[in-house]
């Protein structure tokens, strides 16, 4: 019996292991390649690690390239675009959770239907209405469109979370002699936060990658994100792999270090109605 | 301290109508109990009063100012829920002193205010803790604190101890009762504990179906239901209840059962000659003998429960419940005989209301 169980438990690491090792490989290649010196990257065949490292790569993107600038603007627009969805999606989501209203089916029927469309087939319309405003080339149209695309998700997801908090909280407050608002800001919202939280990593990790709209709607080096950046590696008659792998890896940072600012309460927030109390 | 005035209160969420038209008056002080079975409209009709439903018709007057249009902050009113309702990411005290500081009450008042009810339930050691590291019986007394520390003009309790267990419940509803004593503040309770209601009111308010069955003492209500609902309603285990025509005979009258069966009635009630009422009977006012004398019935069942006995009764086809405090109860499958006594009959007619003895048909 308690071999069994032994043998169980290895068998179900031993799985865990092989999942991790096949999720993080390509993690791991971007890592090698990173610091594999350029005379090497041919020559060595295929090889765990390199014979020599070296980080002339990450010099040259951080000091010659554009790099720093597609990695400001992504920042701007990712950050930015969580930032004004979450607020949103925590407004909507609180009053689908909590009011009851003429047309709230129909509103939440068209936020279904934005979902179901393929991007793709939204680019051209979105490029001829943001191009006579201007908007075309520039953060803001990129951060409009992010947030038009993340809005519905999100606000159904923040509705999950405030549906998870009894509604007896903020009569309570509003017994005491809180405005509905107040008791929102004061008592609802304090205990939403890892569903917030939850939302923002979500979004910015969403805009963070986007590669189809930034691609469409910007056109040269000035407004462009990292991930169109990470195209200019390319040429016309060779690719760059150790630069653009040493860019891909400081892509990596801010992500890594959202998640560990919040994977506090993410980790509360996902589970968050699994478990009563 | 104020009083309450409802009058004629209706609401409707669109063609479904929960309250039809309820008219009470709650005097400065008293303590006012709605009970009634689950959907009847008794927490609807708290919550009309602490502006947490919009009133669809009717007015509402605390301390006589009309709060129909009011939100729930500007009532001055308290309000204990059945969950408690403590804000989790907030410690005891700052539970307490919440509508205070909404207030921006000074400190000094708010530490008072805080201590002064703490100190009434025997919260002091837990100021400091979370909601969610205290037992149920202690989250209870923090929103009862919560309710007390701001003296409101009325305090509104939803079903507050229906979440404890049996014991803590009895504990609970003498503390509620000691409290209301100490404080004397006018309270609206609402409760499908009909044990409650008849412990803590002042005055109970029976209801069913969106409508006010009867308002009197609980002691009113259970010696004088003005309906075969509150007859039903009120008391543990509920009263027997048989159809039974009526009859004349000379100075009093008779209940003729189904079967001819006659029960004897103290005095004649102004019922024509025939009619269909309804006869109701405690079951602690049922007499079992075993002398032969009175209707025999057949002992179905014995329940003993420590305090007395509570025995299942089949006359014909009619069940009926005797309560004795007897021990010495008949067993299971005996043949018995019972009796009533005359002057505990209650009369319905064969609508349900209660008829009055005495007065010329």
């Amino acid at each position: 019996m308690r071999k069994k169980r032994l043998g169980l438990t290895i068998a179900h690491r031993l799985a865990i292991l092989a999942y991790i090792v096949v999720a993080l490989f390509p993690l791991f290649w971007l890592l090698k390649v990173s610091v594999t010196p350029n005379e090497l990257l041919y020559s060595e065949g295929v090889r765990l690690w390199p014979s020599s490292t070296t980080f002339q790569h990450f010099s040259f993107v951080l000091v010659h390239s554009d790099f720093p600038r597609f990695f400001k603007n992504s920042v701007i627009v990712s950050g930015g675009t969580a930032i004004i969805v979450t607020i949103l999606a925590s407004l909507a989501g609180y009053a689908l959770s909590r009011f009851t209203f003429r047309a709230k089916y129909w509103i939440v029927a068209l936020m279904l239907l934005t979902q179901m469309f393929p991007l793709v087939m939204l680019v051209a319309p979105i490029f001829k209405m943001l191009s006579p405003l201007g908007l075309t080339n520039s953060l803001t149209g990129l951060i409009i469109v992010y947030v038009a695309f993340n809005v519905p998700f999100a606000t159904f997801l923040m509705q999950s979370f405030f549906d998870g908090i009894p509604k007896d909280l903020e009569e309570a407050a509003m017994i005491d002699g809180a405005t509905r608002f107040m008791a929102f800001r004061q008592i609802i919202l304090p205990l939403t936060l890892p569903g917030i939280a939850a939302t923002l990593g979500f979004v910015f990790t969403a805009a963070w990658s986007e590669l189809l709209f930034a691609l469409m709607l910007i056109s040269g080096n000035q407004a462009a994100t990292f991930p169109v950046g990470l195209l200019s590696f390319v040429s016309k008659f060779s690719v760059d792999f150790g630069q653009m792998m040493a860019a891909g890896v400081l892509a990596l940072i801010p992500a890594c270090l959202f998640f560990l600012l919040i994977q506090r309460y993410l980790v509360q927030g996902l589970t968050a109605g699994a478990v009563k109390g | 301290m104020a009083s309450i005035h409802i009058e004629d209160i209706r609401k409707a969420y669109g063609d479904f109508h929960v309250l039809h038209g309820v008219d009470l008056d709650i005097a400065d002080g008293e303590f006012v109990v709605l009970v009634g079975p689950s959907g009847c409209g008794k927490s609807t009709l708290l919550r009309m009063i602490a502006g947490l439903e919009e009133v669809t018709s009717g007015t509402i007057r605390i301390d006589g100012r009309r709060v129909n249009d009011l939100d729930p902050k500007d009532r001055d009113i308290a309000m204990v829920f059945q969950s408690y309702a403590l804000y989790p990411h907030m410690s005891v005290k700052d539970n307490m002193s919440y509508s205070l500081r909404l207030r921006k009450a000074a400190k000094e008042k708010i530490a008072g205010a805080v201590n002064g009810a703490a100190g009434k339930l025997g919260l002091e050691p837990f100021m400091q803790r979370r909601p969610r590291a205290l037992s149920g019986g202690q989250r209870q007394r923090v929103a009862m604190g919560r309710a007390i520390v701001r003296q409101p003009k009325a305090f509104l309790f939803d079903e507050p101890l229906s979440n404890l267990d049996a014991r803590l419940r009895e504990h609970m509803r003498a503390e509620i009762k000691k409290l209301h004593k100490e404080l004397g503040a006018t309270s609206v309770y609402v409760t499908h504990d009909q044990i409650e209601a008849m412990t803590l009111a002042d005055r109970i308010v029976a209801m069913n179906g969106g409508v006010i069955q009867q308002v009197g003492s609980p002691l009113d209500l259970y010696d004088r239901p003005a309906n075969l609902f509150v007859a039903g309603f009120i008391g543990s285990p509920a009263m027997n209840v048989f159809e039974a025509r009526y009859r004349h005979a000379g100075d009093a009258a008779e209940a003729v059962l189904g079967d001819g069966t006659t029960i004897r009635l103290a005095r004649a009630y102004p019922v024509a000659e025939g009619a269909r009422i309804t006869i109701g009977i405690r079951p602690e006012h049922v007499i079992v003998g075993e002398n032969g004398r009175g209707i025999p019935a057949v002992v179905e069942l014995v329940e003993p429960t420590g305090f007395g006995t509570i025995l299942h009764l089949r006359l014909d086809g009619v069940h009926i419940k005797a309560f004795s405090l007897e021990r010495q109860a008949p067993a299971s499958g005996a043949a018995v005989d019972i009796r009533f006594a005359p002057d505990r009959l209650h009369v319905f007619d064969e609508n349900g209301a209660r008829i009055e003895a005495g007065k010329a048909p």
